[in-house]
C-alpha cells in the first residue's frame, strides 16, 4: 500500500540545483518511491500536481517535501534522508566553521571581500536587484539568470552604460574573462581573439572551433541573447567592444548573436567599423553563414589554415525502418536555431518551443508530427528547474519517446562542455542513446561542442557517445547537415 | 571584471547557483558567496522598481552624509511650552498617531498623569473620562514637532525638555528629561510619587539645568555617543558613561548656579543615579541627524522608527512623513520580580531612534555588559552588530565599535535591504507593564511588524513609477 506524505516548510530555501540533488538522493533511499523537493514555484506546483500529489496551498518562498512511500513505516527514514540531504546541501554553499555568518546581498558581499565582477544567478525576478548592487559599487555583472523581464534588461543596461560598467546577460550563459570560465564556458588558451557574444552555446561552438585550429582567446564577453534586439538596442555590445578594443591583446573581434534586428545589427556594425581593432559579425539568420563558416571566416583574417574538424564514430545510416522527420533535442539554443536555419532550408518548415516563424509553435507536450527541434535550455522549460546543462532529465525523457516515434527519421542533439555544465555528460545520455537504438535503429548525430582542456575531457566524452552508436562532431552545423542528408536518405 | 576583458578578475562575488562559484573558485579566482534567499512575499516586483530607479543610489548616499553631517550640540534646557509653544491641554506622545480609544494601557497611564501633572483634574484617575470625552485636549507624535520621547513619551507643557542644535543649520530637536527607572510616568505610572518627581523635576531639575547647560556652553552630543560606544554604552539601554561625560562637562556650572548647595546636591545624586540620563540626549541627537537626512526624493532609508505601544511606526526618507505602521510586538527578554510575559505591553517609545541612527540594539556588541540583561549572550550581540550590517547603507566613523575592530555604526537602515533579506532591525526595549500605572516590569529585544517594510517599500515604487 503506497504512502503520501507532503509538507510545506515555510522560509525554507534552497537554490534549484541544490534542491534536484537533494530530491535524487532522497529517491534513492529504500522504500523511498519518488521523492520531489522543491520550492513551491507555480512550475513546480504543476509538476507536483503532475506527479500525482495533492498540495496544501503554498507561497513560492516555501519548501515543498512531497514523498510517495512503498509503505508509511518507511516515513521516518525518508524525512532523516531529506533531512540529510538539505543539511549536506547546506554544507556545500557555505565555508563552514566562520564565526561570521556570509553576506546576504551582492552589495554586502562586494563591501565586505572587494572584487571586480559580480556573478548573478538567482531566480528571474530577484536577478535585476542583485545586479544593480554590483553597479552601485561600480563593478561589472553577468547575469546568468533568465526570465528577467526586457524592460528591467533595459533599465540596468542603461545605468551601466551611465556608469561605463558593462553588464553581460541577463540570460548570459557563457563568458571568459582573463581565461576565468564563468557560468557555462570552455577552457580555452590565451590568444589575440576577443568575443562578444549575445549568445552562450554560440560563444561557446566558436570557442571550440577556434581550438580545434589551434588559435588562442583574449576575453569572450557575453551580453544576453535580446542584446541586438530592438528593445535593447546593443547597449551592452557596443561596451564590449570598446573594452576588447581597449585591450592591446586583442588582435580581432568576432560578433556572434542568434537572429539580431536587422537595423541594431546595421547601427553596431556601423559603430565597429570605426573601431581600431578589425571586427567579424557572424550573426545568424536565414540565409547567413552558419558559426562553422563564420569561424573559417575568421581563421582567413587570422591567417590560420583551417583544420578538418573532428568527427568520431562510424558514419550513421538512415533507420531500417523509415520515417520521415528530424528531431533535433537541443540543450543550446544558439545550436537549435544554427541547426532549424540549415534545416529549414533544406526541408521546410520545424516545430519548435523556440520557432523561426510563430506558426511553428510547439504546445506545451513538446510533440508533433513532422520535423521538430526543442530547445530545453529555454526560458519556459527552466522556470523553476535547472538548466539540461546541469540537469538532463527532462531532454532524455523526451530522447526515449522520439526515437521510439516510427516517424523518427533521425535524431540531432547537441552536448555542451566546460565549466557549469555537467561532470560528465556522457555517463548518463550514452545509455540512453544506446537504449534508444535498441528499441528502434534510429541513427542518433550528436554535437559535442568542447575544448581539448575541458574539465570532462572533450575527446573522453565524443568517444563515449560513438560507443553508444552515435556519429559524433565537433561542429554543429556539420552535425546538422548529416543529419539533413541522413532523412533526405531515409526519404530515398 | 578590471579594465582590461584580457586579464582575470582579482575576486568575484557569486550570487545564486553555488556551482557557478565553485566553477570560478576552482579556476584559482577569490569567490565571496552570497548567501541569497528568496525576498519578502510579494515584494520582488517593487524591489526591481526601486533598484532601478536612477534616483536611488545618489539619494542613499546624498542621506547617509546629511546625516552623518550633523554634530548635535545641546544648548539648553526649558519648558516644552516655551520651546515647542504647547498649551495646556496639549499632549505629545511617543510613536505615530494614535487616538485614546486605541491607546494602550501604559500610553493613558502616562496622559492620566500627565493631565493630573498640568493641573486640568485632580486626580490622574478622572482624566480618563477628560480623554474619553476629546473635549479640551488634543494628542499628537512627539515626532510632529521635531521632538522624541522614550516609552509613553509623554510631553505635557510644564515639562522642561532637552534642546539639541546643528550648528551648520540651526535645526533643533527636543525631549524630555529623563525620570529614572521603576514607577515612572513614561513606563504608565501616575501614583503621587510620579508627580512629585515631576514637579521637582519642572521646579529645580530642569531651571537648574537651564541654567547650567547655558554658562557651560554647548555639550557635543555627538562626540559623547562616539565616547560612550568604547566605553561598554549603546545609549539605548545603557547610558551610563554618557550621563557621566554628560555630568563631568556641566558640574562646574551646576556648582556655580544660584541654586542652593542643597538642591545642586539633590541634582546630582538624581543624575547620577539614574544609569539612563543621557537616554533623553542620545535620543534626540540621533533624531537631530536622521531628520537632515529626509525629504531626499527616491531614499530608501529609513528615517524614523517609533512605537505607541500599540503600532510601531517608520518614516522612511523618500516618502515624506507618511507614517507605515503595523501591531507593536512583544519584547523578549527578562522580567522584573514576579512579573512574566502576560503583563507586557507590546513594544511603546521613540527611543528606537537610537537603532534607527545605528545604535542601540544594532551596537549591541559594543556593550557586552548588559547583553543578558536583555536576556542574550555575548555571542548574541556580535552576530548581531554585524548581521545590521546586511540591511545598512552606510556606516559612521564617529561610531566606532571597538570588538568589531572600530567598524563604524551601521548607518541608515535601507528598506529595499530588509525586503531583501528578511532581517528586521534590532531594538533593544525596556517593557512597560499593559496596565496603566504599573511602570516598568522588564527589558528585552524586538523587532518592527515585518509588513511594514514592504507597505513602505509599495509607496517607494510608488513614487518610482510616477516619478517614470
Amino acid at each position: 500500500m503506497t504512502h503520501q506524505h507532503v509538507e510545506i516548510r515555510p522560509g525554507a530555501y534552497a537554490d534549484s540545483v541544490a534542491l534536484l540533488q537533494v530530491s535524487r538522493d532522497v529517491a534513492a533511499t529504500p522504500g523511498v518511491a519518488a521523492a520531489q523537493v522543491a520550492m513551491a514555484t507555480e512550475l513546480n506546483v504543476e509538476v507536483l500536481q503532475g506527479m500525482g500529489f495533492t498540495l496544501p496551498p503554498a507561497s513560492t518562498n516555501d519548501m515543498v517535501v512531497a514523498l510517495r512511500l512503498d509503505d508509511e513505516s518507511a516515513l521516518p527514514a525518508a524525512l532523516a534522508a531529506v533531512d540529510a540531504a538539505l543539511a549536506a546541501a547546506r554544507k556545500g554553499s557555505s565555508s563552514g566553521g566562520e564565526v561570521t555568518a556570509p553576506p546576504r546581498t551582492t552589495g554586502s558581499a562586494l563591501r565586505r571581500a572587494g572584487g571586480d565582477l559580480a556573478l548573478v544567478s538567482v531566480p528571474g525576478a530577484s536577478a535585476l536587484v542583485e545586479a544593480m548592487d554590483a553597479l552601485d559599487a561600480g563593478v561589472d555583472v553577468m547575469v546568468f539568470s533568465d526570465n528577467v523581464p526586457v524592460e528591467q534588461e533595459l533599465a540596468m543596461k542603461r545605468i551601466a552604460r551611465d556608469r561605463g560598467l558593462l553588464v553581460m546577460g541577463p540570460d548570459c550563459g557563457t563568458a571568459v574573462v582573463g581565461g576565468v570560465g564563468l557560468g557555462f564556458a570552455n577552457t580555452v588558451t590565451p590568444g589575440r581573439v576577443g568575443i562578444v557574444a549575445a549568445s552562450g552555446t554560440g560563444c561557446q561552438q566558436v570557442l571550440a572551433l577556434l581550438d580545434a585550429a589551434g588559435v588562442g582567446v583574449a576575453a569572450a564577453l557575453g551580453v544576453g541573447g535580446r542584446d541586438l534586439s530592438a528593445a535593447i538596442g546593443g547597449i551592452s555590445t557596443q561596451t564590449a567592444l570598446d573594452r576588447l578594443d581597449a585591450d592591446p591583446s586583442v588582435e580581432h573581434v568576432v560578433v556572434v548573436s542568434k537572429p539580431p534586428a536587422a537595423e541594431v545589427a546595421a547601427a553596431v556594425e556601423k559603430y565597429a567599423a570605426d573601431l581600431g581593432t578589425p571586427v567579424r559579425f557572424a550573426l545568424l539568420g536565414a540565409g547567413q553563414p552558419d558559426l562553422t563558416t563564420q569561424t573559417e571566416a575568421l581563421l582567413g583574417d587570422l591567417g590560420v589554415a583551417v583544420p578538418e574538424w573532428p568527427v568520431w564514430g562510424t558514419p550513421a545510416v538512415p533507420a531500417p525502418d523509415g520515417g520521415g522527420a528530424l528531431r533535433g533535442l537541443f540543450v543550446g539554443g544558439t545550436l537549435c536555431d544554427e541547426a532549424m536555419l540549415l534545416a529549414a532550408a533544406e526541408l521546410g518548415g520545424i516545430r519548435s518551443n523556440i520557432p523561426l516563424s510563430p506558426e511553428l509553435a510547439l504546445d506545451s507536450s513538446l510533440l508533433s508530427p513532422g520535423h521538430l527541434m526543442i530547445d530545453f535550455g529555454d526560458d519556459g522549460l527552466t522556470r523553476g528547474r535547472a538548466h539540461p546543462m546541469i540537469d538532463p532529465t527532462l531532454r532524455l525523457e523526451h530522447l526515449a519517446k522520439v526515437a521510439a516515434d516510427p516517424e523518427t527519421a533521425v535524431i540531432v542533439m547537441d552536448v555542451v562542455l566546460g565549466h557549469g555544465a555537467q561532470a560528465d555528460p556522457a555517463a548518463e545520455l550514452a545509455p540512453a542513446i544506446a537504449e534508444a537504438r535498441a528499441v528502434r535503429d534510429v541513427p542518433v548525430v550528436v554535437a559535442c561542442v568542447g575544448t581539448s582542456t575541458d574539465p570532462q575531457g572533450l575527446t573522453r566524452q565524443a568517444e563515449a557517445l560513438a560507443a553508444a552508436g552515435a556519429e559524433v562532431h565537433l561542429s554543429n552545423a556539420a552535425a546538422t547537415r548529416r543529419a539533413i542528408a541522413l532523412v533526405n536518405g531515409a526519404a530515398r | 571584471m578590471t579594465a582590461l576583458p584580457s586579464v582575470a578578475p582579482t575576486a568575484v562575488a557569486a550570487v545564486g547557483a553555488d556551482m557557478f562559484a565553485t566553477a570560478v573558485a576552482d579556476q584559482a579566482v577569490a569567490v565571496e558567496r552570497v548567501d541569497w534567499k528568496p525576498p519578502m512575499d510579494g515584494t520582488a516586483d517593487d524591489l526591481a522598481t526601486v533598484a532601478a530607479d536612477p534616483l536611488r543610489r545618489d539619494a542613499n548616499a546624498l542621506a547617509v552624509s546629511r546625516m552623518l553631517d550633523v554634530q548635535a550640540m545641546l544648548v539648553g534646557v526649558a519648558p516644552a511650552s516655551e520651546l515647542l509653544g504647547l498649551e495646556k491641554g496639549q499632549f505629545l506622545h511617543a510613536g505615530p498617531p494614535i487616538e485614546w480609544d486605541r491607546a494602550s494601557g501604559p500610553m493613558r497611564g502616562a496622559l492620566m498623569g500627565a493631565a493630573a501633572f498640568e493641573g486640568l483634574v485632580e486626580d490622574p484617575e478622572d482624566a480618563e473620562a477628560l480623554f474619553a470625552s476629546g473635549a479640551e485636549v488634543s494628542l499628537e507624535p512627539c515626532h510632529h514637532r521635531s521632538a522624541v520621547g522614550p516609552m509613553a513619551g509623554v510631553v505635557s507643557p510644564s515639562m522642561w525638555m532637552f534642546v539639541l542644535e546643528d550648528p551648520a543649520t540651526g535645526r533643533r530637536t527636543y525631549c524630555s528629561l529623563n525620570e529614572g527607572l521603576g514607577k515612572v510616568l513614561r513606563y504608565g505610572a501616575y501614583g503621587p510619587e510620579v508627580l512629585e518627581r515631576l514637579r521637582w523635576m519642572r521646579d529645580v531639575l530642569g531651571p537648574l539645568l537651564g541654567e547650567a547647560v547655558s554658562a557651560a556652553g554647548p555639550v557635543d552630543a555627538t562626540a559623547i555617543l562616539g565616547q560612550m560606544l568604547q566605553m561598554g554604552d549603546e545609549a539605548h539601554n545603557r547610558n551610563r558613561a554618557g550621563t557621566l561625560m554628560l555630568l563631568r562637562d556641566i558640574a562646574p556650572s551646576l556648582v556655580r548656579s544660584s541654586r542652593s548647595s542643597e538642591e545642586v546636591a539633590e541634582a546630582f545624586a538624581f543624575m547620577g543615579g539614574n544609569d539612563h540620563f543621557f537616554l533623553n540626549v542620545a535620543m534626540p541627537a540621533c533624531k537631530l541627524a536622521l531628520d537632515a537626512a529626509r525629504d531626499v526624493p527616491g531614499s530608501t532609508m529609513v528615517v524614523a522608527m517609533a512605537r505607541n505601544g500599540t503600532d510601531f511606526g517608520i518614516q522612511v526618507s523618500g516618502t515624506g512623513d507618511q507614517w507605515f505602521t503595523g501591531p507593536a510586538q512583544l519584547a523578549d527578554g527578562l522580567f522584573l520580580g514576579d512579573y512574566g510575559p502576560d503583563d507586557a505591553n507590546p513594544d511603546i517609545g521613540d527611543s528606537a531612534i537610537t537603532e534607527t541612527a545605528g545604535i542601540g540594539g544594532f551596537a549591541m556588541a559594543a556593550a557586552p555588559a548588559i547583553v543578558r540583561f536583555v536576556g542574550g549572550t555575548v555571542p548574541d550581540a556580535l552576530a548581531t552588530s554585524r548581521r545590521m550590517r546586511e540591511i545598512t547603507i552606510g556606516e559612521n566613523n564617529r561610531w566606532p565599535i571597538p570588538v568589531l575592530d572600530f567598524a563604524g555604526a551601521a548607518t541608515g537602515i535601507d528598506v529595499t535591504s530588509v525586503c531583501r533579506t528578511g532581517i528586521l532591525p534590532q531594538i533593544n526595549t525596556g517593557m512597560a507593564g499593559k496596565v496603566a500605572g504599573v511602570g516598568q516590569v522588564g527589558a528585552g529585544l524586538v523587532t518592527p511588524p515585518a509588513s511594514i517594510f514592504p507597505a513602505a517599500l509599495a509607496e517607494l515604487a510608488r513614487r518610482t513609477r510616477e516619478r517614470g
